[in-house]
């Protein structure tokens, strides 16, 4: 069980939780909470409980998501959609700086984003986990992008344990969940009637001060724990010890890549997906008079084909080689630049594939001590 | 907030020197950074974003020394959209500047060394760079042998500084051309004049005078006929990487450690401050933790000679 904030959780009914985002919401708050659209968990701006996925649950497998309607008032039984907080700090697209003709040459103007207070409701622990590694990597003290920071420095997240895992979770082999361990600013747990929450950041103190509280009983912190343990216990998913994935460098001309590319796409969904991935490009869009032009940041991945472009040719022009690189960087070359691999456990690359790949597999395969080199 | 890193300050384009014509024509810049009221400050084989308005930008090393008194240069060979709209400008037309980026030459530890500069074609601009800083700290470091070819006379860059330094005999220079032998020797005997030919069928029997500075053969022929020492020695090199390549093998060749062997990665930078992911090669970004790198750092890179 991961250390928990010093205090102990107090208990709130559901209808508390509403008074929670009303203030939020006349502090001039952004709110965002999950909601069911387009047949999956997307975070919109919501300001009433009524909007959240009462009852749903989602049903996650390689290449497979579904909500599906249960008969209880569970709010948070869910675990995820395709994303969360990645998009809310880097932006999928944004404008970066434009650039002018004027005069006297050329005239540049960084362009930086309006940002307001926002809060997030029911993050859950892999998404925390992940923001801490793109904090880390977008808030270097030697070059901190400042559009990520503007907006990282806005949030205010509340977050909730997992009290069930979907088939692809495997955050217990990666140490990121199901129950939240730092990175938020108030805990909630979902009981079967009503919410513990606590506060993990002076910052998320003051929102809960108010609320119609009671001390949480000793079977409501039971009910709480055994939640998230019952949700470890049931994930049947898991990656190999981080010491071993480093080996995966030793495994560059292992067969199994090569498999990977018969049935990889190279779409990029994977990447788009990961709360950790953070590969951008940016191009020059000019105006058509051809005196202006606004430089754009947008996603990038490793999959696409401008992604290791050189003057005239790829450095990965397979798809073999794509894979590689998303999976050796990801769980082995981040350990080196970042202390820790680059997953938390999520299992968003293997529901959203849309051919079923399953990076747990692959990776267990291609590090089975028994299994062929090329 | 620290710095916004992504800021780029307007440089004027005070001078332009056509190195080359061809196809892919070389032309050197001498910039006028606008913002920098001090000096441009850099290390050698550091490297700059420019951009052209509505264009692009285009990540170049800097071929100029990092000495107060050297204006900043950049050699650019045309080559794609950003680079050809660089050639398109004259003296007087801004350009977009961010850096310096990357880590340049370790020169701090070579200081007392001898060393050997190995360039092909533009890869001799970050070179440049480091040969001018030895210039003017000649008395830090030992022996310096410059090798540098090109594909033809006319290929050639820096010329008149070349020149310069075989009048002088500042370094030992040995400077070539790759030309297409026929079976009877060069196709075309006039444009090598004054192009000792190296004998490429048996490198040995390859007599290096003293006094002699230009060469017909291709650089790690070169390097191999001269064969140099490994004792105290350092070997740069920059170019195509298929010379990068055959010029390590041959350093290995004559008992140079792979400690003792640097070369600079060229991979196409969005950001250049370590953050678009686009450069990485295992654990590291090349804009950050390169472009200069150790051939063992490389031994240990998937991809480094891709």
């Amino acid at each position: 069980m991961p250390a928990r904030d010093n205090r102990r959780p107090a208990y709130i009914s559901r209808s508390s939780l509403q008074t929670l985002l009303d203030r939020l919401v006349s502090a001039g708050y952004a709110c965002l909470g999950p909601t069911a659209k387009d047949g999956a968990i997307q975070y919109q701006p919501i300001n009433n409980l009524n909007q959240l996925p009462r009852g749903l649950r989602n049903d996650q497998e390689p290449g497979h998501y579904r909500l599906r309607q249960a008969d209880d008032e569970r709010l948070f039984a869910w675990n995820h959609g395709p994303q969360v907080l990645k998009p809310l700090c880097f932006a999928p697209q944004e404008v970066v700086w434009q650039e002018r003709q004027t005069e006297s040459g050329m005239s540049v103007k960084q362009s930086m984003p309006a940002t307001k207070p926002t809060a997030v409701i029911g993050v859950r622990a892999c998404d925390l986990a992940a923001l801490k590694i793109q904090d880390q990597h977008f808030m270097r003290k030697d070059s901190t992008d400042p559009h990520y920071q503007a907006r990282r420095d806005q949030l205010l997240l509340i977050g909730v344990d997992c009290a069930e895992s979907a088939q692809t979770c495997f955050c217990a082999s990666t140490g990121d969940g199901p129950a939240l361990d730092g990175g938020f600013d108030i805990g909630l747990a979902e009981l079967a009637d009503g919410f513990l929450i606590w506060t993990a950041s002076a910052r998320g103190t003051p929102w809960i001060e108010e609320l119609d509280q009671q001390p949480a009983t000793d079977d409501q912190l039971a009910e709480m724990l055994q939640a998230t343990e019952n949700a470890a216990a049931g994930q049947s998913r898991h990656l190999p010890n981080e010491k071993k994935l480093t080996q995966l460098y030793q495994r560059l001309g292992h067969s199994r890549w090569l498999d990977l590319s018969k049935r990889c796409l190279s779409c990029g969904n994977c990447t788009s997906v990961c709360p950790t991935c953070f590969c951008y490009s940016y191009e020059h869009h000019t105006a058509i008079t051809g005196d202006s032009a606004e430089v754009v940041r947008s996603w990038d991945s490793c999959f696409s084909a401008t992604h290791s472009e050189m003057g005239s040719f790829q450095v990965r022009s397979g798809i073999d080689q794509r894979y590689r690189q998303w999976a050796t960087h990801k769980l082995a070359g981040w350990q080196e630049q970042f202390g820790r691999s680059g997953c938390v456990g999520c299992g968003r690359c293997i529901s959203w594939c849309p051919v079923g790949i399953d990076l747990t597999e692959e990776v267990q395969v291609i590090l089975n001590e028994g299994s062929r080199d090329v | 907030m620290s710095a916004n890193p992504y800021l780029l300050q307007r440089a004027r384009i005070d001078w332009i020197v056509q190195e080359c014509g061809g196809p892919r024509p070389i032309r050197t810049y001498t910039l006028d950074p606008e913002d920098s009221t001090e000096h441009f400050a850099f290390e050698p084989g550091q490297c700059v974003q420019l951009s052209v308005l509505g264009e692009g930008e285009s990540f170049v090393a800097i071929a100029s020394g990092p000495e107060q008194d050297e204006p900043l240069q950049v050699t650019v060979m045309r080559v794609g959209l950003v680079t050809t709209a660089l050639h398109e400008l004259n003296i007087g037309d801004f350009v977009g500047l961010r850096g310096p980026y990357g880590n340049g030459f370790p020169v701090d530890r070579w200081r007392g060394k001898d060393l050997l500069l190995i360039g092909g074609g533009v890869g001799q601009a970050p070179l440049r760079s480091l040969l001018h800083h030895i210039e003017a700290n000649r008395s830090e470091f030992g022996r310096v042998q410059v090798f540098y070819g090109a594909r033809s006379p006319e290929a050639m860059i820096y010329r008149e500084e070349f020149a310069a330094y075989e009048a002088h005999r500042d370094f030992d220079l040995y400077l070539s051309i790759d030309w297409k032998w026929g079976p009877d020797g060069p196709l075309d005997e006039d444009a090598c004049e004054g192009w000792a030919r190296v004998n490429l069928s048996n490198l040995r029997s390859t007599r290096i005078e003293q006094d002699q500075v230009r060469f017909t053969g291709f650089v790690p022929q070169i390097v191999q006929a001269v064969a140099p020492s490994p004792q105290s020695t350092i070997a740069v090199t920059c170019g195509p990487p298929a010379m990068i390549r055959r010029v390590v093998e041959g350093l290995e060749g004559l008992g140079f450690g792979p400690d003792q062997i640097y070369t600079t990665l060229e991979r196409r930078m969005k950001c250049g401050i370590g953050l678009c992911g686009r450069c990485n090669l295992g654990p590291v970004f090349v804009c950050t933790e390169g472009p200069v790198f150790s051939y063992a750092q490389l031994q240990d890179l998937p991809e480094a000679f891709a």
